[in-house]
């Protein structure tokens, strides 16, 4: 399941809800994304994600599709939220279920580096000195390559 | 053929939609991008940069030689810093 939204998330409600009734998993792994206080040496006041309202939708359930192919899940899910955010606040929620460990954790580090990479958001940092459009980085790009093999 | 644009591009371009009829010879990502240049200085400025420019073709990636026709909807955004 994937979910873009302005509101926020509750973790604890997410996972009850995708694992309800499946006593065949065995362990879930949750990634949570926060709004930091600090780009750099800057300080940031708000943060602002815009998306692509249908291609950003389609583009998450095909990075959870692929999770799926890859790994034996029981269960995923994708939260990303849009709009005006603060430091502190979640940005994103990635959850993994399956029956043993080991794909839940390497397919939740999978779905989040290519989220980073492939999902059509775009973040703009307010801070003292002004606004700024966050710029992509090649750790991103590195972090997502990885899983081209 | 409706074009979006988002981040920095729209604001450039000072839209983030518009309905444009290209002539017909723009049949690539990359012809539309030195037609759409042409339209206005917002345009050319959201354009110069070419290397750092992504697109879309019916909301799926698209590279500069990916075919573009009437009806389509093509969408320029800066490289994606969500997650």
């Amino acid at each position: 399941m994937i979910r873009v939204q302005a509101g926020d998330f509750d973790i604890g409600a997410e996972i009850t809800a995708l694992t309800r009734g499946k006593t065949h998993i065995g362990g879930v792994v949750t990634f949570t994304g926060l709004v930091r206080d600090f780009a750099g040496d800057a300080a940031i006041g708000t943060m602002t994600l815009e998306h692509y309202p249908g291609m950003t939708e389609r583009m998450l359930a095909d990075i959870e599709a692929e999770a799926n192919r890859r790994w034996p899940l029981d269960a995923s899910l994708i939260v990303h939220r849009h709009g005006p955010l603060m430091p502190g606040d979640n940005i994103v929620l990635v959850i993994t279920a399956s029956a043993h460990r080991q794909a839940a954790f390497e397919a939740a580090e999978f779905l989040v580096d290519w989220l980073k990479t492939k999902a059509p958001f775009w973040k703009r940092e307010a801070g003292p000195g002004g606004d700024r459009w966050v710029e992509a980085k090649d750790a991103d790009d590195e972090a997502a390559a990885r899983w081209h093999k | 053929m409706k074009v979006l644009y988002f981040a920095w591009l729209r604001e450039r371009v000072g839209t983030g939609e518009e309905e444009v009829a290209p002539p017909a010879d723009v049949t690539t990502v990359a012809a539309l991008i030195d037609w759409l240049s042409s339209r206005s200085a917002g345009h050319a400025r959201a354009f110069e940069q070419r290397d750092v420019i992504r697109a879309a073709v019916n909301q799926d990636f698209a590279d500069p030689e990916t075919p573009v026709k009437p009806g389509d909807e093509v969408a320029f955004f800066p490289p994606v810093t969500g997650g």
